[in-house]
């Protein structure tokens, strides 16, 4: 086994264990920092296949912003709320929770299979990308590769998406200002 | 040597996860956390098979854009759960059953 291989099990286990405590724990503001504990490890799995600047990303866009934004929200929004958001009810599987769990495993094992299935790694456009040398290896600078495509390939989705990041964020300000008093 | 399909298959056990939380928790914030579960495995196949991409790059790009939407995603859900709790009182998917009072 080598080292690489060890850190994926390793990234793995720490990403799904914290991602069950999360569905298991019946404190919020746990469960919360343990979906950060959930986001590094997957960070970590991206930055194991190559991916370095997306694993920067997800760094500082989902721990630094999205989870910061949903901390910030509940606890500046009054102790009553946090209070409230506290009560959460029974056990992890109660029988309530049943359908929801046997949906859940369901559709896993339904997804394995599918995977098992599909042979993925004996894909005929994978072994292309092989054989032409179309594939990442350990070293590569990938960034400023990324940049340039960035801006002559996927030119058109960026913009796109630019104009939807701005019209949600004025739209996000404008449904949590204050209600005047008319 | 790592395989895709183990990457295939943390990602389909981190969606299962996710499923799982959206489903059964009685709680807008977690549901939340949940689908953003649910994105991050999207984007751990996206990007495990973007190793074998390099010049278009584009399983990289696509996790880039999918992480910048989910962030307008959680920033327009907040703001609309915060107004739902101003109005009903609670945050609890089930208990929010009428358009307008």
């Amino acid at each position: 086994m080598t080292m690489a291989q060890a850190l994926f099990y390793l990234m793995a286990f720490i990403a799904l264990a914290s991602a069950l405590f999360v569905a298991a724990s019946r404190n919020l503001v746990r469960s919360v920092f343990m979906f950060f504990v959930t986001l590094m490890a997957v960070a970590g799995l991206y930055v194991l296949s190559l991916a370095d600047f997306v694993a920067i990303t997800q760094i500082v866009i989902y721990v630094g912003g999205i989870l910061v934004l949903i901390i910030f929200a509940f606890m500046l929004s009054g102790k009553e709320m946090l209070a409230n958001l506290q009560l959460q009810s029974g056990k992890f599987i109660s029988v309530s929770k049943v359908p929801a769990f046997l949906l859940a495993t369901l559709f896993f094992i339904v997804m394995l299979n599918i995977i098992m299935e599909s042979n993925v790694d004996n894909l005929p456009w994978l072994h292309n990308a092989v054989v032409q040398k179309n594939t990442f290896t350990a070293g590569d600078a990938t960034i400023g590769n990324i940049g340039v495509d960035l801006m002559t390939t996927y030119l058109l989705p960026f913009e796109a998406i630019s104009i939807l990041l701005m019209m949600a964020l004025v739209g996000a300000a404008h449904l949590s200002r204050k209600e005047k008093k008319a | 040597m790592i395989t895709l399909t183990d990457f295939l298959v943390v990602s389909a056990g981190l969606f299962c996860i996710g499923l799982y939380i959206v489903l059964s928790k009685r709680n807008a914030i977690l549901v939340l956390i949940g689908v953003e579960l649910m994105l991050n495995a999207a984007n751990l196949n996206l990007v495990a098979f973007g190793k074998y991409d390099k010049l278009n790059n584009g399983g990289q790009i696509f996790a880039l854009f999918s992480i910048t939407l989910a962030a307008a995603t959680t920033a327009v859900a907040l703001a609309i759960i915060l107004n739902i709790y101003k109005r009903y009182k609670t945050i609890d998917p089930n208990k929010i059953d009428s358009l307008k009072d």
